[in-house]
């Protein structure tokens, strides 16, 4: 499969590759609309934060980017295919090239760790048995985890083990593009910690762009290279954490100088 | 070809070319197991991966064991030629302890006796968990029996509205179609040796007696037994009722009495309804199919029951509602985390409570033979 550059503009001066292009998307429940024509572009190979108050809409655009929300005016171009002209075989093409974190790990219940993470590949590629048990443990070792838990069956998993399974099943394709749903919520700092260390890791050598939607402060500190700010349907900030903090509009202010906001957190991509 | 081979003497130098990616992985193994074979007397190898021009996971994995295969056999494997931003992934790979990897166990003579072993357990099980639960029950009832305010009320109307009152419409079709299809098949065969007005007398006791009871407490297994199981476990599966026990609420006092409860009030009435229904659609099929006018119909059916008949059908339902409730209550605390459990705990409530059903039946029968009604 042939990857070319889909657009060369881009804000930052650089001439960095959009894989995905949300336009004057609106988006909403019954009355309520979550995402008032928002626009947002993700460039090849960077780390967005996606930030925004609870409720907000950030799984909201997470959703409807994916196709899981239907949207009612707006396009959406994933590498540089529009979703809504897409049929079937350029939908499920695309598909395979993005792997998603959902927040409560969504493992299939009554699989083993090492079937759900065969089962993307088993499902579009034929390959051997063997290759399949070879490349399951390869995921999980790239996740922080050993080929101990293969059998477990996902209700027999720690919260932290059912996230690194969940990544090693969104990567088990791997896809060019994540989408992470809160990946450090429910974990202890510590291992919240090692969360962000394994995207970063993870994002370097996989050569990976990730998409994620988070709360958590150190995470937007140590591991992303550009931050998005949702807040009433729209993005109304976007740039680098120092941009952020220089910001004066409230609620930034709020949010990356309250009382939770730790500022010396140095990022882990420069170390 | 995404691997070419070239041979001299005891050196064997590889050249990689094309995408050694997901798409590829197939052929890609196929070529690498091919070429891991091919090790007439050579030494050393040399793995030029400067051609390719795309590598992932599933590439670098192959390439890794094809390093590794060549090195087992002893040969001197060296890779060369791989692009700078390859080179943390193939670290990465090369960790990688695949051995590991669990394959399961072939199935033997031992473990099929093993799996028998364990479903008599699980049996074994299940009965003293249907026999805690009836414990418990009674414990539970006696303390509300004592502190009548705390009965769930509104709970266990709300039960008796779904199983009983939503149930009667499809409880009442059942019925009468069966009570139609015994009057048919008597007539059918009676008429033969002229005992057509027999059929009046083999109806009312059969539906009376048996059917009605059973024919009811089969369709409440399987339209509320069922019901039970799956909410209280994906009740379990949400620590909802960790949750209840954690605020000092007992489980059995707000989720399971006021369903059983509901049952052995319901399932006596609709037990009733149904035996009526069964004798109205026996009635009709013996006036238009086999000529018995209904006021025949009518004294014949006085002369053959008795109110024993009618009592014995009514005494047996609320155990058999209780044994429903009880046995759908515990294999819905019987969930574990999966929707896979789920299901089957589902299953094995319809079924073991439609067999237990049966069994009590049979259990009753004896006892009423013997007490001579």
């Amino acid at each position: 499969m042939a990857l070319e550059p889909i657009s060369q503009a881009n804000g930052n001066g650089g001439a960095k590759e959009v894989i995905i292009e949300v336009s004057d998307v609106v988006a909403g429940f019954g009355d309520h609309l979550v995402l008032n024509h928002i626009n947002l572009n993700v460039h090849r190979g960077e780390v967005l934060g996606f930030v925004g108050g609870s409720g907000a809409g950030k799984s909201v655009l997470m959703r409807t980017i994916i196709g899981l929300v239907p949207k009612r005016e707006g396009s959406i171009k994933a590498f540089g295919v529009d979703m809504d002209a897409a049929d079937d075989h350029e939908r499920q093409a695309v598909e395979r090239r993005w792997g998603i974190l959902f927040q409560q790990g969504a493992l299939f219940s009554s699989l083993t760790v090492k079937e759900n993470i065969e089962f993307p590949v088993r499902e579009y590629l034929n390959l051997s048995q063997r290759l399949l048990d070879e490349l399951a443990v390869a995921k999980l070792e790239m996740v922080g985890l050993d080929a101990s838990v293969c059998d477990k069956f996902p209700s027999e998993l720690s919260g932290g083990m059912t996230k690194r399974v969940a990544l090693a099943r969104a990567l088990a394709l791997d896809p060019e593009i994540v989408f992470l749903d809160e990946p450090t919520s429910g974990l202890d700092p510590i291992g919240a910690g090692d969360f962000d260390t394994l995207i970063a890791t993870l994002q370097r050598t996989l050569g990976l762009t990730v998409f994620m939607v988070t709360h958590d402060l150190d995470s937007l500190h140590t591991v992303c290279d550009r931050i998005a700010v949702l807040a009433d349907g729209k993005v109304i900030a976007d740039g680098t954490m120092e941009t952020m903090l220089a910001s004066k509009h409230p609620w930034l202010q709020a949010y990356f100088h309250g009382k939770r906001a730790r500022l010396d957190a140095s990022p882990l991509k420069s170390r | 070809m995404l691997l070419d081979g070239k041979a001299e003497g005891e050196r064997l130098t590889l050249a990689a070319t094309g995408a050694w990616v997901a798409q590829n992985a197939r052929r890609l193994e196929g070529e690498i197991d091919g070429m891991a074979r091919r090790n007439g007397g050579i030494k050393r190898v040399d793995i030029d991966m400067a051609g390719i021009q795309r590598l992932d996971t599933f590439g670098a994995w192959l390439l890794e064991r094809l390093v590794r295969s060549f090195t087992a056999q002893g040969v001197k494997a060296e890779v060369t030629g791989l692009a700078e931003k390859y080179r943390a992934l193939m670290d990465e790979v090369r960790g990688v302890k695949a051995d590991e990897a669990p394959h399961k166990e072939p199935g033997t003579l031992t473990s099929a006796f093993a799996s028998v072993g364990l479903a008599m357990v699980l049996v074994g099980g299940t009965i003293s968990s249907i026999i805690n639960l009836i414990g418990a029950l009674v414990v539970a009832f006696l303390r509300m029996a004592s502190r009548p305010r705390s009965f769930r009320l509104t709970s266990m109307v709300h039960q008796l509205d779904n199983v009983a009152w939503r149930a009667v419409p499809i409880i009442l079709l059942i019925t009468f179609l069966i009570g139609c299809i015994i009057a048919q098949q008597g007539l059918f065969h009676f008429r033969k040796f002229g005992a057509d007005v027999y059929v009046v007398d083999m109806v009312g006791i059969l539906v009376l007696r048996e059917l009605g009871v059973l024919i009811v407490c089969i369709m409440v297994a399987g339209r509320s037994g069922s019901a039970y199981t799956a909410e209280l476990g994906s009740m379990k599966m949400r620590e909802e009722i960790d949750a209840l026990r954690t605020m000092g609420f007992d489980p059995i006092e707000v989720l399971i009495l006021p369903r059983i409860m509901a049952l052995i009030i319901g399932v006596p009435i609709l037990t009733f309804l149904g035996s009526m229904a069964a004798l109205y659609g026996g009635g009709l099929v013996c006036w238009l199919y086999g000529g018995i006018d209904p006021d025949i119909f009518l004294s014949r059916l006085k002369e053959s029951i008795s109110l024993n008949t009618f009592q014995v059908g009514m005494i047996k339902a609320p155990f058999m509602a209780l044994i429903v409730g009880v046995v759908a209550c515990v294999e819905g605390l019987a969930v574990k985390g999966s929707a896979e459990s789920l299901g089957l705990q589902t299953t094995a409530s319809v079924v073991e409570s439609i067999f237990l059903v049966i069994v009590l039946d049979g259990m009753f029968a004896i006892f009423f033979a013997s007490i001579g009604m």
